[in-house]
């Protein structure tokens, strides 16, 4: 196994940690921005996408970039904005209790 | 550099979850993990022009405005009811893009891959292409297209575990022979099975399915970050893929059931046709309902799926309204599993303005139904089935449930005596302190409300 290879698993390991961590303090009523909002960061393969775009050879490879990055970007947009949406109602109302 | 940068948008996307533990700071956190993205967009953009080399960036113009147009059009124009479903495509889009950059790199792939390169690949390839196809079956069945019952492919699980060890063997193939036709199977076979393997699973189970297909979508950009050698799609994906499991395992434990069990089993009830409707219920119509809740001192609301599918987030709002202007205290008791995806009644009840901190969890509101005058529960069904408590026989036994019968009353504003999907009887339709009120959410609540304001 190459070097980079390893690295990427200990990264990958950590991150999973890491997110554990973090995410399991999320509350119960923040679940359904949690799961758009992370849907947003899938899009992450975005950075892929572009990458197999721009530097693909031939028909084929066109195609898959081009319907990678439109995936991706459906994720990234898509996700982020409507998580903004949702978190802005979330609202603390003073005075009702 | 560009590697140190990409650690950057990590870092910012860790940040940015920590930002959801909070309804106070959520919003921030989202915008920061979107920073986090467009770090990273702007550093492999950047990247590539350093190459100067020849680039296809007409494919990525086109992508990115054909993408994002749809993206931004789905999240603007998608009603809060509809959560899930659009949940369920985002994960599917996600699952999908990972799968393509796979793709992408089989076929751009001139020399022998690695074997751990080939690994990850087809890791990538079949994840994302089972995340493609499960999630658009469960964005059909939430949208109404696909049937939202269980609809089991002929042979059953059978038929399912023989499609995925050939999807394993053909992979497997892929990998040691260095075969882009067997990659091409495997991801063939798995895009079978993602569609085999949602439809069987019912409706009120999606919440699960969702989760999880949540998982699959960032393991899917993990597996392709190996692939191509990036930080950044490693760091995102593992912890989208932790996010997802967490909340499987979540929604599996709140439902006492085992993920394994969800995902393979036929799951449904003893009660029979006959059985259901024969036994004496007591009746009520709106002004009884009205007066039930007027005179109560502590009302608790427990919403579930009929309230989203009757779109009655706002009458609800509208009632407690009328409630707390006389006095009375309104709290909302949400269950883990109520609706189709975690979350789904906090979105509704935000969006009607309901105060976040009135909206109890299980273990919060489980103490307080004995104090409380009125439960009304509007469009729930299992989630208060106290045969959860009582009935070993029953499908949901040891559930962890709404224990609305401790209430002094409980109205239950439900269409019809029909079971759940589960076609488990409800006990608790039939108590003494119970009062059904049969008819649609959001009809039943405007009309409460109105006789309310008679009174």
């Amino acid at each position: 196994m190459s070097a980079e290879f390893i690295a990427g698993i200990v990264v990958f390991v950590l991150a999973a940690f890491v997110g554990f961590e973090v995410i399991a303090k999320v509350p119960r009523t923040l679940h359904t921005p949690l799961m758009s909002g992370a849907n947003a960061i899938s899009g992450i393969t975005i950075v892929g996408a572009v990458i197999a775009a721009a530097t693909g050879t031939g028909v084929l490879a066109g195609i898959l970039g081009f319907l990678a990055v439109t995936f991706a970007m459906i994720n990234v947009i898509g996700g982020f904005l409507v998580t903004d949406r949702m978190l802005e109602m979330f609202k603390k109302i003073p005075g009702k209790r | 550099m560009t590697e140190l940068a990409y650690l950057a948008a990590g870092v910012l996307f860790i940040v940015g979850l920590k930002g959801l533990t909070s309804p106070r700071t959520a919003r921030r956190g989202n915008r920061i993990a979107a920073l986090g993205m467009l770090v990273a967009i702007v550093v492999v953009v950047v990247d590539l022009i350093g190459l100067d080399a020849r680039l296809a960036w007409g494919i990525v113009i086109a992508g990115v405005i054909v993408g994002g147009g749809i993206g931004a059009f789905l999240a603007i124009r998608v009603q809060m009811t509809d959560m899930p479903q659009l949940v369920a495509a985002f994960n599917g889009f996600g699952g999908g893009a990972s799968a393509l950059v796979a793709a992408a790199a089989v076929v751009g792939s001139h020399a022998v891959m690695p074997t751990e390169t080939a690994v990850t690949t087809s890791l990538s390839l079949v994840i994302g292409a089972i995340t493609l196809t499960g999630s658009f079956i469960a964005f059909g069945k939430l949208q109404g297209i696909v049937p939202s019952r269980q609809v089991f492919p002929p042979g059953g699980q059978t038929t399912n575990a023989v499609i995925a060890l050939g999807a394993v063997v053909a992979a497997g193939f892929g990998i040691f022979a260095d075969s882009a036709t067997a990659y091409w199977i495997a991801t063939g076979l798995a895009a079978i099975l993602g569609v085999t393997t949602v439809l069987p699973i019912g409706g009120a189970d999606m919440p699960v399915v969702i989760s999880l297909l949540n998982s699959f979508s960032g393991i899917a950009a993990a597996m392709a970050g190996f692939v191509i050698g990036n930080q950044a799609l490693i760091v995102g994906g593992a912890l989208v893929g932790a996010a997802g499991l967490i909340l499987t395992i979540e929604m599996a434990v709140a439902m006492n059931r085992s993920i394994a069990s969800i995902l393979f089993s036929q799951f449904g009830g003893g009660a029979t046709a006959e059985d259901i409707g024969t036994k004496p219920v007591n009746r009520a119509n709106a002004d009884d309902a009205a007066i039930a809740l007027a005179y109560a001192e502590r009302v608790m609301i427990v919403p579930g799926y009929g309230l989203a599918v009757a779109q009655a987030q706002h009458a609800v709002k509208d009632l407690a309204n009328a409630l707390e202007d006389r006095g009375i205290e309104v709290t909302y008791a949400i269950h883990p599993v109520a609706g189709r995806m975690p979350g789904h009644m906090n979105v509704l009840l935000a969006e009607a303005d309901v105060s976040y901190d009135l909206l109890l969890d299980l273990d919060q509101a489980n103490p307080k139904f004995s104090q409380t005058d009125v439960v009304l529960i509007v469009g729930a069904n299992d989630v208060v089935n106290p045969s959860a408590r009582t009935d070993e026989a029953s499908p949901i036994y040891g559930m962890p449930i709404l224990n609305v019968d401790d209430a002094r009353t409980a109205i239950v504003v439900k269409r019809s005596l029909s079971p759940g999907f589960a076609g488990i009887d409800n006990p608790l339709f039939y108590e003494d302190t119970t009062l059904m009120f049969f008819a649609d959410a959001k009809q039943a609540l405007e009309d409460a409300l109105a006789a309310i304001d008679a009174l």
